[in-house]
Parts: C-alpha cells; structure tokens; sequence
C-alpha cells in the first residue's frame, strides 16, 4: 500500500466518492461555526470597532491564496516527475479555486482599508504581491485554455507554475524594497508564538481558517473528479471517432 | 552557433523583419505621455525614469510573438530541435539576437528620449546602465514565454499575460536604479540586485525556455 | 439577535455578502461544471457500449 496507487484515477474517483461527504460536512461546519461565532460571538475591536469582523474572511482567505498556488506548484512537480494524470488536473482544479480566495482576500482587504487606512488601495507590499499572485493565477488558467493537447498543456503550466514560483517569490522581495509597506505584520506568527491577535478574535479564526483550508481541500477534490471525467470523456469520444 | 546569430540578426535587418519596430514604439509611447499628464516640466521630470522603463519594457514585448513563431512557420524550429547545437545554446542565442536588435537600440536611444522627458542630469547615465543591465533579462524571460505560447494560435495576447507579470521584478529594480540615480541618491543596492537578476536569468532561463519547446513541439 | 455593528456595518456586512457570493458562484459552478461532465462521461460510456 502506498499513497502512490491513488494516483490511479479509478482508484482517485472511488476514493474521493468515500470521503466527499465526510469532507464538505466537515467544512460546511468549520467554515460555518468559525464565520457565524467570529460574526456575532466576537466583540469589537477598540481601534478598529466591528471592522475586525472581517478578519474571518480576509485571513483564512489569503492564507488559501497562497497555499493553493503552493499545492499546485507539489503537484505540478509530482506531475513532472511522476507524471501521473491525477495530479496534473488537481493543479488545474485547484487554480480557480485559488484565484476565487486571492480576490476574496483582495476585495475584503479593500473594504477593511477603506475605513481603516482611508483608502481602498494603497500600493504597498503585501497588497501588491497579491495582486501579482492574482495576475499568476489569470496566466496559467489562460496557458490551461489556450493549449488544446491535455498532456502539452499540463507540461507547460506545469513549468509555468514552477517558473512562475521563483518569480512570484523574487517579486514578494523585489515589491518590500520598493515600498515600505502599511500593511500590519502577520497575525499568528507560528515560528515565535507570540501572536499578535487577542483569545477572543483567536479562537473563531483558527476555525474560519480550519473550514477554508477543508473546504478547499473538498472543493480541489471534487474538481479533479470533474476534471478526470472531462478527460475520459473525451478520450473515449477520441476512440470512437477513430472506430467510426 | 554564430551562424544562427548572423542569420537572426540578418533576418531582423531586413525590411519587414521588425527592426526599429520597437525602436518606433518607444518613440511614440514616450510622445503620448506629455500628451496624457500635461507638459509640465516639473511633472514630466519626476515621472521620466519610470515612464522610460516602461516604454522600453512594452517595446520589448512587442517584438516577442515573432521570436519563435516565424521560425516555426519556416520550418526552420524543427530543423533546430534536431541539430547538433543543443536547444539551451540555441535559445540562448535567439535571445541574444532579439536582444541586439530591440533591447540595444532602446537603451542607446532611452538618453535622448530621456532629454525630451526633462530627465534630471545625472539621470542619464543611470538610466544608461539600469536599461543596459536590465533588458537583457527582459529578452531572456521573453524566450521563455515565446517558447510557452509558440504552438499556440494567435498566442500574442496570452504572451503579453504571461510574461508581464515575470517582468515585475526586474521593472522594480532597473526602475529604482534609474529613479535613484535620477534624484542624485546612491543606487548602488539596486544596481547590484538588477545585475543578480540578470545574470541569474540569462543562465537559468535558457533552460526552462528549451524544456518548454520540447513539450509544446512533441 | 443581530451584533451592533456599530458606524462600520455597511463595510462589514458587505465585506461578508462579497466574499460569500464569491464562495457560492465558485461552489455553483463547481457542481454544475461537475454534473455536466458526470452526464457527459455517462452518455458517452453508454453510447462506446452499444457500438461495442
């Protein structure tokens, strides 16, 4: 037994038809108790008021944002090396998935900034690596689009992904010399554990990020399902043109 | 190796081939520019190192859709994937040559350019140098994503999408090298960080560039 | 029932109405996207099988 054999697709659908359910229940609840607990069992903020509300959204969001492009980039590599089917299209399910939280992280950070910095938008570092990752992830679904052979196109998003990676990552460093940023440090600093937000605010928003982080998880499931079935269908309907 | 050179270059010189192309964009995005804020000279000065960087930066996308894609037409891509010289090298050169004929000319001209755009005194040389350490890099990365789109129809558009955002750091750093040195401040920490970039790139990129070709041509 | 939001709720409960439509349109998509290609795979599995 290894891991390996559930990059069968048969074994992958049989697998993800298992544990489906248990998954989108696990984050409806999550996503649901960390969201309604942080919107009406949370209290205000003393500077920020009830705008801190919003941090249920934006962080567990822009935490997907980036993990998303991080698990994409593991498969993209596992699809390189190993190349296995599965997960070339898990990198491919996952992509809008990830574009969906960077916009939620995006526009949420907007309507916090508005009444907090006096500005929707403001250019300054965290913001703008955002806003690139944005742009990375309109090019590899684009790239995803545009190539019509399924095996060519997941090679070259693929390397795209890869490429795109060292890019995003010199960007993230190039933006912070370029401007010194607004943009309050990380929340929960794991290295050091002194986390900079209180028990309260603490608590719902470890929850938020458990039930973004699983209803990712099920939604990347589900979406390379559709992906494997899309591909077979069209292998099949190959096949048959050929037959007839 | 130095016969594809010369055949690049040769082909680029001659009429239709793009030359002067990009040269021609450049002219004319930094002649809209006083068009779109205003004449001010004051205005005009404090813009100019990012308004040229940026210009030689479009005017260097331009001419990328046709790096790789007349040689596919031609036949003459297979004939490279199968010969002798390996494919890195090949690209590598392909890059120098798009390099020679579109990043050399914007970085001879961006100091004239510069004089029209009021660029403050010392600016002119800084800008000589960022342009001439940067666009390097930004033909080599374009390479790559030529050789992304090239089996693709009608890819220029997907290209530009591509390669811009690749394009961010390398902007920020020649732009900080030109705009410091512009207002007379040390620019030396970016200066060094462009040069990192560029070597970097010019060596890795070729290969990434080569790899993609193999897959988008099998 | 409803928290006092205060002078910012209209930044709030938008911030929460974005984000929640932008989850559901990716979710209805998902599932419609998902539906059509297990209707699509079904029909073509049938028809491979009555040409043999």
């Amino acid at each position: 037994m290894s891991l390996w054999q559930y990059a069968n697709p048969v074994k992958f659908l049989a697998l993800s038809a298992r544990v489906q359910p248990a998954l989108w229940a696990l984050a409806a609840v999550f996503t649901g108790v960390g969201l309604l607990w942080g919107f009406f069992g949370t209290p205000d903020d003393a500077r920020q008021g009830s705008t801190v509300k919003i941090i249920y959204l934006h962080v567990p969001a822009a935490l997907m944002a980036i993990n998303a492009w991080f698990m994409m980039l593991v498969a993209s590599l596992i699809w390189l090396i190993r190349r296995h089917h599965v997960s070339a299209l898990a990198a491919k399910a996952a992509a809008p998935v990830g574009l969906v939280m960077t916009l939620i992280a995006l526009v949420t950070g907007a309507i916090w900034g508005q009444p907090m910095w006096g500005t929707w938008w403001a250019w300054d570092p965290r913001l703008t690596s955002f806003l690139i990752l944005f742009l990375f992830y309109l090019g590899y679904i684009a790239l995803w689009q545009a190539v019509e052979d399924p095996d060519t196109a997941a090679d070259l998003t693929s390397v795209l992904c890869l490429v795109g990676s060292v890019f995003a990552v010199l960007s993230r460093y190039a933006v912070q010399f370029w401007n010194q940023g607004l943009h309050q440090g990380t929340s929960i600093p794991v290295a050091t554990g002194n986390r900079s937000v209180a028990d309260v605010f603490f608590y719902p928003l470890v929850m938020a990020m458990l039930g973004f982080g699983l209803l990712f998880l099920a939604l990347v499931v589900y979406r390379t399902g559709t992906e494997i079935r899309l591909r077979r269908t069209s292998a099949l309907r190959a096949r048959m043109n050929r037959g007839a | 190796m130095r016969a594809l050179l010369l055949r690049d270059l040769r082909l680029a010189l001659r009429a239709g081939g793009g030359f002067g192309l990009g040269l021609a964009f450049f002219l004319i995005v930094v002649m809209l520019v006083p068009f779109s804020v205003g004449p001010e000279a004051q205005l005009l000065q404090a813009i100019a190192p990012g308004v040229l960087w940026l210009g030689a930066l479009l005017a260097c996308l331009l001419s990328l859709d046709r790096l790789l894609a007349l040689d596919l037409e031609d036949g003459s891509l297979e004939l490279l994937l199968t010969a002798p010289l390996p494919l890195e090298g090949a690209l590598a050169v392909k890059a120098l040559a798009h390099w020679l004929t579109t990043g050399l000319p914007l970085v001879l001209a961006a100091p004239f350019l510069g004089v029209m755009l009021q660029l403050a005194a010392p600016g002119h040389l800084w800008l000589l140098i960022s342009l001439a350490l940067g666009t390097p890099a930004l033909s080599v990365i374009g390479t790559f994503g030529a050789a992304l789109t090239v089996g693709i129809k009608r890819g220029g558009l997907l290209l530009s999408l591509l390669v811009l955002p690749l394009y961010i750091p390398t902007l920020i750093f020649g732009a900080e090298v030109a705009r410091r040195g512009a207002a007379g401040l040390d620019a030396s920490t970016p200066l060094l960080m462009l040069a990192g970039l560029t070597l970097a790139v010019v060596a890795l990129m070729p290969f990434a560039a080569a790899a993609v070709l193999r897959m988008g041509l099998r | 029932m409803m928290p006092e939001l205060g002078k910012y709720a209209s930044e709030v409960m938008s911030a929460y109405a974005v984000s929640l439509l932008l989850l559901a349109a990716l979710l209805v998509v998902t599932l419609w996207r998902g539906r059509a290609a297990r209707r699509a795979l079904e029909e073509t599995e049938a028809e491979a099988g009555r040409r043999g």
